[in-house]
């Protein structure tokens, strides 16, 4: 029998949730939507036929408290793993995580911990406008005691996921919309991949790009474009937000001397500041020029189809920005890597939802 | 009932129906790129409301919006040139179909996110009682809402400063696919709930509109004479899926039989039955009605057909207000 399966990221979450629901009985399953005939984009379908509606269930539209009653549950054996179809929705529910979750296990002397895992799916696209397309994993990132992991591949969606439900802490599982329906190979049955390790995808000498979440598919684009160039990309998919793999990060940054940071988040206060400042500070003596960022504006994804263009970065965009460091013509890039259009979809084959 | 009022509520509901089903058939030319979520079959309680009520009272409203802001007075020219995100929409292409805006008739916004505007309902009501206006705030809800938080703090405060304000939720029995059997306790009476907290509540029929309007007519007095808040429950359903322009019914999250039954209390057939009951000839009379209706609607999406996108660089300003 194969051991591995080409499946969807979304089939690879559902899995996870399933094989973690086989092993251990204490695991439920809830958010609004969960049963319904969608699934939250396919993945949870199929595990309330399978786990029964004790353990699989849908929700009032009631963020807050049922985030204070997943953590009530955890403190006695249950491990609860809580969606949201937009991070957005989540927000309403930043006292029990921030003044709760995050803290009970410090704040109690090591008497308490909070195993839940919170699945929060970043949308895009077709005018998904200002209040359902926050990237906030720097927010999260922000409080002491939450772990933030932001998969990109169907292999990593699956291994994280298993990691997250079991690790003793809570944990913030970060889906990119766009994600769902890329695939991949996936083992079959429970594999976990550590929460603090990121990928390296390629090495190269001259550059080093860490990203995160769906800017790694942009980037892995840009860099495979510019390896024809003769330019040879470190690309370093972070996975893992919080806490950071910097090994993994200096490592890189010794070798290359320059470093490019992709961040789906709001440019100001966000996680490629972090990485920054950090590499900046650590590795100042190594660097052949100042590091860079790409991240979101700081305005508000705004709704019209007109508006969104110049909005998010794009392949083309990363490799441009990657000639321009090194001081190298950007000249072919256009023609390469034009601008998607219609640029509000993740491609063709995308038929939606969003 | 005055025969006028009746036609009057007619109009108002065939013109946001007709409204609607053009986006519907509009919509799949994906032209209109943003969430959009419909109020087809709930048009009675907005066009109630919208007689029984004055151009400076203050509304907010959801996701689903377009009936109320359309029955509070709002363009509807800039309305769909939002949902087209063209730079003459009511919100400048920034909002689309969640967030509709039009200040000159006290519509003063909608929210993308559950429960979002309850508050700021409260807020608005609670600066008619600064002021000392006799503005009301009208707070448009779904079944949905009512299960967060925010709902009750929001009620509780509005109660305890006797503010201006009427709840108005629309309860159609459904939050996207998730039916109320999974949301709330069985038997759960939102209008009996809400009245413990203090504010008068009611519950009816939401698709009778000459009902909805005496409900309306006697509670909008009544706030507006400082008598305190109003909850108000109305039974009623949408057609459509939860967002997007097409029926839904093979999904099977509720059920055809359920669907055929509501539709045949449609708001609008029921509201024309009345009509034509008491005079046959009024015929001619609604389908003239239909037919400006028809011209307003093709004209307002030639508007915004032909509106000018935002140039882009629109995206990176309007962060703050100047001085
Ligand atoms: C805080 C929050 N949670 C979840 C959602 C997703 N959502 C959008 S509309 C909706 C349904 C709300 O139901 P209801 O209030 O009954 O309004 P209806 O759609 O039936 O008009 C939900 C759950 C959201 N937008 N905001
Ligand atoms: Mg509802």
């Amino acid at each position: 029998m194969k051991m591995t399966q080409i499946i969807t990221y979304a089939e690879a979450i559902q899995q996870a949730i399933q094989n973690a629901m086989d092993l251990d009985d204490g695991v439920i399953c809830f958010g609004l939507g969960v049963t319904d005939p969608k699934g939250i984009f396919g993945t949870t379908l199929g595990l309330e036929k399978e786990f029964g509606k004790k353990r699989v269930f849908d929700m009032p539209a009631s963020e807050n408290a049922m985030t204070g009653i997943a953590i009530g549950a955890s403190l006695n054996g249950i491990k609860p793993v809580m969606t949201h179809q937009r991070l957005d929705f989540f927000l309403l529910a930043m006292d029990q995580l921030v003044n709760g979750a995050s803290k009970l296990h410090y704040m109690f002397g090591k008497q308490l911990n909070v195993p839940i895992t919170i699945r929060l799916i970043l949308g895009r696209g077709w005018g998904q406008g200002p209040t359902h397309s926050q990237s906030l994993q720097a927010w999260f990132s922000h409080i002491p005691g939450l772990k933030v992991v932001m998969p990109t591949t169907p292999y990593d969606a699956k291994g994280l996921l298993l990691s997250s439900i079991f690790d003793l802490n809570p944990v913030i599982f970060i889906e990119h919309r766009w994600l769902h329906s890329s695939i991949g190979e996936v083992p079959k049955g429970d594999y976990r991949i550590p929460l603090h390790s990121a990928l390296q995808i390629s090495s190269g000498k001259d550059i080093t790009i860490v990203s995160m979440s769906y800017l790694t598919i942009e980037a892995k684009k840009a860099t495979n474009f510019l390896k024809t160039k003769n330019i040879h990309c470190d690309l370093i998919d972070l996975r893992s937000i919080k806490p950071i793999d910097w090994k993994c990060i200096y490592d890189s940054v010794e070798r290359t001397g320059r470093l490019l940071v992709l961040d789906s988040g709001f440019t100001t206060g966000s996680v490629s500041g972090e990485v920054i400042a950090r590499v900046s500070m650590d590795l100042y003596q190594k660097l052949k020029s100042p590091p860079s960022r790409m991240a979101c504006p700081d305005f508000p994804e705004p709704t019209s189809y007109a508006l969104t263009k110049d909005y998010y970065i794009s392949a083309g965009d990363i490799a441009k920005k990657i000639t321009s460091i090194l001081e190298v013509p950007s000249e072919e890039i256009d023609n390469f890597l034009p601008k998607p259009a219609p640029h509000d979809t993740p491609g063709d084959y995308f038929k939606g939802p969003f | 009932m005055k025969q006028d009022l009746i036609l009057n509520l007619y109009r108002i509901m065939k013109r946001i129906r007709l409204v609607e089903e053009e986006i519907a058939l509009q919509y799949p030319k994906w032209e209109m790129r943003c969430p959009t979520h419909l109020s087809i079959g709930q048009e009675a309680v907005a066009a109630a409301l919208s007689m029984c009520i004055r151009k400076d009272d203050f509304a907010v409203s959801t996701h689903r919006g377009h009936a109320h802001y359309l029955a509070k007075g709002g363009s509807l020219k800039s309305m769909i040139a939002e949902i087209y995100g063209k730079s003459t929409g009511c919100s400048r292409g920034k909002g689309g179909s969640m967030h509709l805006i039009d200040k000159d008739v006290g519509f003063m916004g909608t929210s993308a996110i559950v429960g979002n505007s309850i508050p700021i309902g409260v807020g608005l009501a609670l600066s008619a009682h600064l002021n000392f206006t006799d503005q009301i705030s009208c707070v448009f809800l779904g079944d949905g809402a009512t299960e967060e938080g925010v709902f009750y703090e929001s009620v509780n405060f509005a109660v305890l400063k006797n503010l201006p304000v009427i709840f108005i939720c629309e309860n159609n029995l459904y939050s996207v696919y998730s039916p109320l059997e999974v949301r709330q306790p069985k038997g759960r009476k939102i209008s009996k709930m809400v009245e413990s907290i203090g504010a008068t509540s009611l519950s009816g029929d939401g698709n009778d509109v000459t009902n909805c309007y005496r409900i309306f007519r006697n509670s909008v007095n009544s706030v507006r004479s400082g008598l305190g808040p109003y909850f108000i429950e109305f039974f009623t359903y949408r057609y459509k899926e939860h967002c997007g322009h097409e029926y839904d019914n093979n999904l099977g999250y509720r059920s055809v039989a359920e669907f055929e039954t509501w539709k045949k209390r449609d708001p609008i057939e029921l509201c024309k039955k009345q009509l034509l009951e008491t005079d046959l000839s009024l015929i001619r009379k609604l389908d003239k009605i239909d037919q400006i209706i028809k011209e307003e609607i093709s004209d307002a999406f030639l508007f915004a057909q032909n509106s000018p996108f935002p140039e882009p660089q629109e995206a990176f300003s309007g962060l703050y207000a100047d001085s």
